[in-house]
């Protein structure tokens, strides 16, 4: 017989993000044991559930090996003692006699009794708290209850205090006994019933429905959202029953910042911003609530205090940082820290300047780099930190200053990831190099490079940023010249052009490594010489080709080949004759041309020629010849790192 | 309608009602309830213990001259601690909630992940915000660390926002319009105090004076932990008084901050000062409840 399985983990409200990365850790143990477990789940409760499984786990056998056949009777015997059976039960295999041990499969339920409890605090999240004491289980949030069924029968166990049963809880406050009065009461629930019965507490268990109530919800409501993934998967598992509604605020708001506003709306209240018909924000947010409806509007107009609040507060903070200009804040940085080892932010400031300046960049270049962190000292950067460069760039060009200024230090963060896209113009983008450079400089100077996952000054990111803007900027930036002298630095930052031009603009990681081993000090070179060397790959001639370099570079390493005179009079003629003249004649041609030229004469070459000639003049020849054959390619790619099928 | 001191009457009620001591407000400057020796030092030790106090709470750099509708550089927290934790505790706090009259199945309530640390006080624990219709009207932590000693019995820790809880309830827009008892608003009883410590902390504080407080305070506080060890009757040692000493520093530091007076490299290191001796009065007084065993 087969039976359904469900387990639910009741607890305490789990952060949203944790969420997804729990539910896999737990499958991934189930699977373990042989489960394949559906999962799902809602800020209260994990529940992984499965079909199909075995009453019994299959019977095992085992053949224990007894005495020998010339041992006497007594031994015989004490064999057949210690295995619990008569003499007459064994058998006989070669010399020994044998006992055939079956065993029967576990009960299924026994199983899962013995490893549920270690299988559920194995469960990751990226912090754990306890609560029932300092010895005791360590989980994300408390465990409340367990739901641990196999079939109709409870899965006995204990966990944390808690006794595994057949009873759930409904949503904290909606549940349908509410009417009784008691705010939390449990419900009893069978496989079958299982999901209905939530569904009848309202708790919706699938987050796919839940997003979707909320998706067709919305629009129901007639809302036009700036849409925003991220946040509506926060609401997903932020909620077990979600139901948008539909607010305002005062359209006199309107005159702060649209980046302002929609900070507040999104980071600090989880609210969608509403766009109007041509696209410009509208005095509208959606909220979306954990319950199923707000009837009398008291919800609604809760959420619209609270944001009128927060909006006076920004603009409250608006007009108060207009009363000292950012440029009258720089002597103020010498009171904000950059980093203990590395001073404050003036410091750093007079540093990104004077690169700035050495890099080139014009009056206005340098007056951005000046104002660029003063807007960590203003009211509403310290009250919305995530605002920081955007909330510099609004005041200085409410201030008066150019465009090229207040432009450049509202972009200066960017980009923030890769997705995002770089500093507007090349003032921005210089300002932006400049800052992300120093930092880097700085924090490999004091010993800050990542390890591992750790990486607490977003370096990664930053170095990341550097070769994007370097990269789509075009931009003519001796970049191995700057980060000289930090040989830690600039293998770093190798590692992170590699992974741009592979993971970012998905070129093969052979043919990035081919490119930059032709060197990488001009990345618009290289993004360029990369995007020719896919195109040649295409050619039939390419890869037979980057064979025989390979097999060049081996030759020439085995005969530990260091450089030597060529002369043409030692040549023989034939295939090696032929090959010197292919060389000359494509000499200075383009790469793809060279290609189709070379391939046949190189293929003939190894096909009738001996490198390891008898007379060692020749053979030391031959030697500098194909070495100069590789150095003509030398600085567009190392063909020998492209990975061949021959 | 209830007013301010109704609400704060029913919630010390409500809390009374489930077993916990109900203390007046600690006489020494805090920046939180938190710091009060009825939450700092009752959590350490295995001994249980239920305690509910409303707690002033000082942050001069918050002063905004009583201009700012929602800011204030003394609020009021009503601190709730039950150690250990009742395995009903949010339960329990929910119907706090319905205590001061608010019906849940009419509003949207929701538990957001806040994780609480307190560097000073060598003290974190994880919890949420408490979320009413977009209000944080609660902080919610079970406590893991305190003075830099993980916790045998985890207590739940709930502070309200006593002032946005009445805003919320009596549907005002400004602290300063909540109606404290019938005939005086908030802003009748506390105004003076937001704008006389907002001129005092940010235009007047006398730098120097204060440095030399903090001085004369952390010497005591540390002398005091210096005795300690070689205390011959450990029951009778005056560890209480020697946080006071921890706490005025404390204070004296949030109010220089405030006054701008402390430069990037000083303001690390007064941390750690303050750190140390509040871990300092921690340790200790694990010890002499210990010992008292």
């Amino acid at each position: 017989m087969s039976l359904s399985f469900l387990l639910e983990i009741g607890t305490e409200e789990i952060p949203d993000w944790m969420i997804a990365g729990a539910l896999e850790s737990l499958r991934g143990q189930l699977e373990s044991l042989g489960i394949a477990a559906r999962m799902d789940a809602t800020p209260r409760r994990l529940v992984a559930r499965a079909e199909g499984l075995p009453e019994r786990l299959p019977d095992t056998e085992e053949r224990v090996m007894g005495p020998r056949k010339s041992a006497g009777e007594k031994a015989l015997e004490g064999f057949a003692r210690k295995q619990g059976v008569a003499p007459s039960d064994l058998s006989v295999e070669g010399e020994h006699y044998t006992y055939l041990r079956r065993k029967a499969g576990r009960a299924m339920i026994a199983v899962l009794a013995e490893s549920l409890p270690a299988i559920i605090l194995k469960i990751t999240f990226p912090k754990t708290m306890y609560w029932t004491g300092k010895t005791g289980p360590r989980f994300i949030r408390p465990i409340r209850w367990i739901v641990a069924l196999l079939g109709s029968s409870i899965i006995p166990f204990e966990l944390a205090g808690v006794r595994a049963g057949a009873m759930t809880f409904g949503h904290r406050v909606a549940h349908a006994s509410a009417c009784s009065g008691g705010l939390q009461s449990a419900v009893p629930v069978t496989i079958e019933t299982y999901e209905q019965t939530l569904r009848d507490n309202f708790v919706i268990l699938s987050a796919t429905e839940r997003r979707k109530k909320i998706e067709t919800e919305i629009v129901a409501l007639g809302a036009r959202l700036k849409p925003d993934a991220a946040l509506l998967e926060t609401l997903v598992y932020l909620t077990e029953y979600p139901t948008p509604i539909l607010g305002e605020f005062d359209p006199r708001f309107l005159e702060l910042p649209e980046e302002v506003l929609i900070t507040v709306m999104r980071h600090h209240q989880k609210y969608f911003s509403v766009e109007d018909a041509s696209g410009h924000l509208a005095p509208r947010f959606v909220a979306v609530m954990n319950t199923s409806a707000d009837p009398e509007g008291l919800v609604r107009r809760g959420n619209e205090r609270v944001l009128r609040a927060r909006f006076n507060d920004a603009r409250f903070f608006w007009q108060a940082d207009q009363r000292k200009k950012l440029a009258d804040r720089v002597a103020d940085l010498a009171h904000v820290t950059f980093q203990a080892k590395l001073g404050s932010y003036l410091e750093k400031t007079e540093r990104v300047v004077e690169m700035v300046r050495s890099l080139g960049g014009n009056e206005n270049a340098q007056r951005a780099a000046r104002l660029a962190k003063c807007d960590l000292t203003t009211e509403l950067v310290k009250e919305f930190t995530e605002l920081q460069g955007v909330v510099g760039g609004l005041y200085a060009r409410a201030q008066g200053e150019p465009e090229e200024v207040w432009q450049a230090i509202y972009d200066h963060y960017k980009p923030e990831s890769m997705e995002d896209s770089i500093p507007r113009h090349e003032t921005a983008r210089l300002v932006s190099l400049a800052d992300k450079l120093d930092t880097l400089r700085g924090c490999f100077r004091v010993g800050m490079a990542p390890t591992g996952s750790r990486d607490p000054f977003a370096l990664r990111r930053a170095a990341q940023g550097v070769v994007k803007i370097i990269v789509e900027g075009g931009m003519s930036i001796p970049l191995e010249g700057l980060i000289a002298g930090d040989p830690q630095l600039t293998e770093f930052f190798e590692e992170r052009v590699k992974f741009y031009f592979r993971d970012v603009r998905g070129f093969a990681y052979d043919e990035v490594n081919a490119a930059i081993g032709a060197g990488w000090s001009d990345l618009p070179e290289l993004a360029a010489r990369l995007l020719r060397l896919q195109k040649i790959r295409l050619s039939p001639d390419f890869e037979p080709l980057a064979a025989s370099f390979k097999r060049i570079k081996n030759i020439l390493r085995q005969a530990g080949f260091t450089g030597g005179v060529f002369d043409p009079a030692l040549l023989e003629p034939g295939p090696e004759r032929e090959l010197f003249d292919e060389i000359i004649r494509a000499a200075g041609q383009p790469i793809e041309t060279m290609i189709g030229a070379l391939r046949p004469k190189v293929d003939l070459f190894f096909d009738k020629v001996l490198v390891n000639a008898p007379d060692p003049a020749v053979r030391a020849n031959r030697l500098a010849m194909l070495h100069g054959l590789l150095e003509q390619f030398r600085t567009f790619a190392d063909f020998s790192e492209i990975v061949t099928n021959s | 309608m209830s007013s301010f001191q109704e609400i704060i009457f029913k919630l010390k009620q409500y809390w009374a009602e489930r077993g916990c001591i109900i203390q007046e407000p600690y006489d020494v400057e805090v920046g939180a309830g938190t710091m009060c020796p009825e939450t700092f030092l009752r959590v350490l030790g295995p001994k249980p213990y239920r305690v509910a106090y409303v707690q002033p709470s000082r942050r001069p750099a918050d002063g905004r001259y009583g201009e700012n509708p929602n800011r204030l550089y003394k609020h009021s927290q009503l601190q709730v601690i039950l150690k250990p934790s009742p395995a009903d505790v949010i339960d329990q706090y929910l119907g706090s909630l319905e205590a001061v009259g608010i019906d849940l199945r009419q509003h949207d309530i929701k538990f957001e992940e806040d994780n609480w640390e307190a560097p000073t006080l060598g003290a974190w624990g994880v919890g949420w915000q408490v979320m009413l219709d977009g209000l944080e009207i609660t902080q919610f932590t079970y406590f893991q660390q305190c003075g830099g000693i993980d916790l045998d019995v985890v207590p739940a820790e709930l502070t309200y926002g006593l002032e946005r809880l009445t805003a919320f309830l009596q549907v005002k827009d400004s602290v300063y319009d909540i109606e404290w008892a019938p005939g005086f608003t908030y802003g009748d009883v506390r105004f003076q105090d937001e704008l006389q410590f907002s001129v005092y902390n940010f235009e007047m504080a006398e730098v120097g004076t204060l440095w030399k407080l903090f001085d004369l305070h952390e010497g005591e506080a540390a002398r005091l932990l210096s005795a300690y060890p070689k205390y011959p009757e450990k029951a009778r040692f005056p560890l209480l008084p020697a946080y006071d000493q921890v706490l005025k520093c404390s204070n004296l530091f949030n109010t220089l901050d405030a006054r701008g007076a402390i430069s990037v490299t000083e303001r690390v290191g007064v941390i750690q000062r303050v750190r140390k001796l509040a871990v300092g009065v921690a340790q200790a007084w694990a010890d002499q409840q210990g010992a008292a065993q």
